[in-house]
């Protein structure tokens, strides 16, 4: 079974071995609301944890998406240009964003677990 | 720190927005609707598809009362009010002396009633009726009234839902404004909106407005609709928002207002800011308001730069965002005239990157008013 991780930019990050899959949370997609925009970075970009990653627009607003930790981007949800509404729809499974290649895994401590997100989620 | 903020106002559907869902964000003042459990996509949708209920308490209703409220209320606006007929409703520029855009209302002359009913924007109400009342001290007297609810029922079933609860309304055109009952409640009712489509606002007592909205709602054509949908509905029409594609920096014939002038108003010279705003009429602006079609997917945010193919400046976005009726981004904002030409390739910076777009007519979405000749007589 894989790891989920949570960030409180509300990022989740799904590690199996060397490589995470990010994208938002369900709290964060339901904030947003319709999601009609989503830019996801290039493969081979390098990424640094909190630095900018991804873009994801609602009718109302933009936000960035930060990366939760340093890495190589290895693939992105090109899916998401034609159909942004799959983050709405399934924001942790089909509404991916993109797969970093682990480059610390130091930085993975840092996140938080479910349980930790879940009680997060609740104080906001 | 929830203790040093303003307590927000609130309107008579405020225990009906909670108890539907909606999700609740300051706005002008007011803890108002953003959106609904449905979501902004979908009420916007609904509403050029069926019919939406809007609550527009927040808007500020008022009476102006004088021997000649016409007359008094043209010393602060270019529109023609004295040649308004009895049972209309118009469009107008509240003006100051630099001839800049103060706020822009609606103003409606009830037919055997002297008093003149207006509407201005929520966010400078306060603003508008000292100024109104100080312009026109002695000459004319503004009784606000907080205590009135104002809804508004869009789309193209509106007319259909409406006669059901006021028989003979659907007989109304565009811009006519009756007073008549709504569901045995008194109303003040114009076709009129802030959609591009067909539609009404409905001005009642506060104390009527709860029951009158859930007999609405409870229609099945209707669905509550926010003010999140309610901007993108305007924007798609090419309507301005105050404070954002016009102001005090702004002037009516930059903003493309002009043809809320009236003509007699133009020959006689007599509002405020007159001299610089037909000077301008006469001899061209700077810039011009335009309507921009982005050609990706990407929406182009208030206060985007607008840059000319060689990298130039040459303008800003005043409003921007996602079209849902036409699954694309749009934009309203201000280009140096040269650049205003319906066509004209530029760029929108978008986070450092310059993306393609056109200038593009307005309204981006066909207007449907009901206008009166259309119909059969």
């Amino acid at each position: 079974m894989s790891d989920v991780r949570y960030t409180n930019q509300h990022e989740w990050v799904r590690i199996d071995g060397d490589e995470a899959t990010i994208g938002i949370t369900r709290y964060a997609a339901e904030q947003l609301g319709d999601v009609v925009f989503v830019e996801v970075p290039e493969p081979g970009r390098s990424l640094g944890a909190g630095g900018e990653a991804a873009v994801v627009e609602s009718v109302k607003a933009a936000s960035e998406v930060y990366a939760p930790i340093t890495g190589e981007v290895t693939a992105s949800n090109a899916a998401l240009a034609d159909d942004p509404a799959k983050v709405n729809a399934d924001p942790e499974g089909d509404g991916w964003f993109f797969k970093l290649k682990i480059a610390n895994r130091d930085e993975l401590a840092k996140l938080m677990t479910g349980d930790q997100y879940a009680e997060f989620v609740k104080g906001l | 720190m929830a203790s040093t903020e303003p307590e927000l106002r609130e309107t008579p559907l405020h225990a009906l927005h909670v108890e539907l869902g909606a999700k609740m964000v300051p706005f002008a003042g007011y803890d108002m609707p953003v959106q609904y459990p449905s979501g902004i996509l979908k009420e916007h949708l609904h509403t050029r598809a069926g019919a939406g209920l809007f609550d527009v308490s927040h808007m500020g209703q008022a009476f102006l009362s004088a021997d000649d409220p016409a007359r008094a209320l043209e010393s602060v606006t270019a529109a023609d009010v004295s040649g308004l007929k009895e049972g209309m409703q118009r469009y107008g520029l509240l003006l100051n002396e630099r001839g800049t855009i103060k706020d822009d209302f609606m103003f409606s002359r009830l037919a055997g009633e002297r008093d003149l009913y207006v509407v201005v924007n929520a966010g400078t109400k306060d603003g508008d009726f000292g100024y109104i009342a100080e312009k026109l001290r002695g000459a004319a007297m503004l009784t606000p009234r907080p205590d009135r609810a104002l809804l508004a029922l869009q789309g193209p079933k509106a007319g259909a839902v409406l006669e059901r609860h006021a028989p003979g309304i659907d007989q109304l055109t565009f811009m006519k404004v009756v007073r008549t009952t709504v569901a045995g409640a008194p109303a003040i009712v114009s076709r009129s909106g802030y959609t591009g489509e067909d539609g009404f606002e409905i001005s009642l007592e506060g104390t009527d407005a709860e029951r009158v909205a859930r007999v609405l709602i409870g229609e099945p054509e209707v669905l509550p609709i926010g003010l999140g949908a309610r901007d993108s509905l305007r924007l798609e029409a090419g309507l301005c928002l105050y404070g954002h594609d016009i102001d005090e920096a702004t002037d009516p014939v930059e903003a493309d207002l002009v043809w809320s002038i009236g003509k007699r108003r133009k020959m006689e010279k007599d509002f405020p800011g007159a001299e610089k705003i037909m000077d301008r009429v006469f001899n061209g602006t700077a810039r011009k308001r335009i309507g921009i079609r982005p050609e990706g997917r990407a929406p182009a945010r208030e206060g985007t730069e607008i840059a000319s193919k060689d990298g130039r400046i040459i303008g800003r976005v005043t409003s921007g965002g996602f079209g849902p009726s036409l699954n694309a981004p749009i934009a309203m904002g201000y280009v140096e005239t040269a650049f205003a030409t319906d066509g004209t390739e530029i760029d929108l910076i978008v986070r450092g990157k310059a993306l393609p777009a056109r200038i593009a007519p307005m309204p981006f979405v066909p207007h449907r008013y009901k206008r009166a000749s259309t119909l059969h007589t």
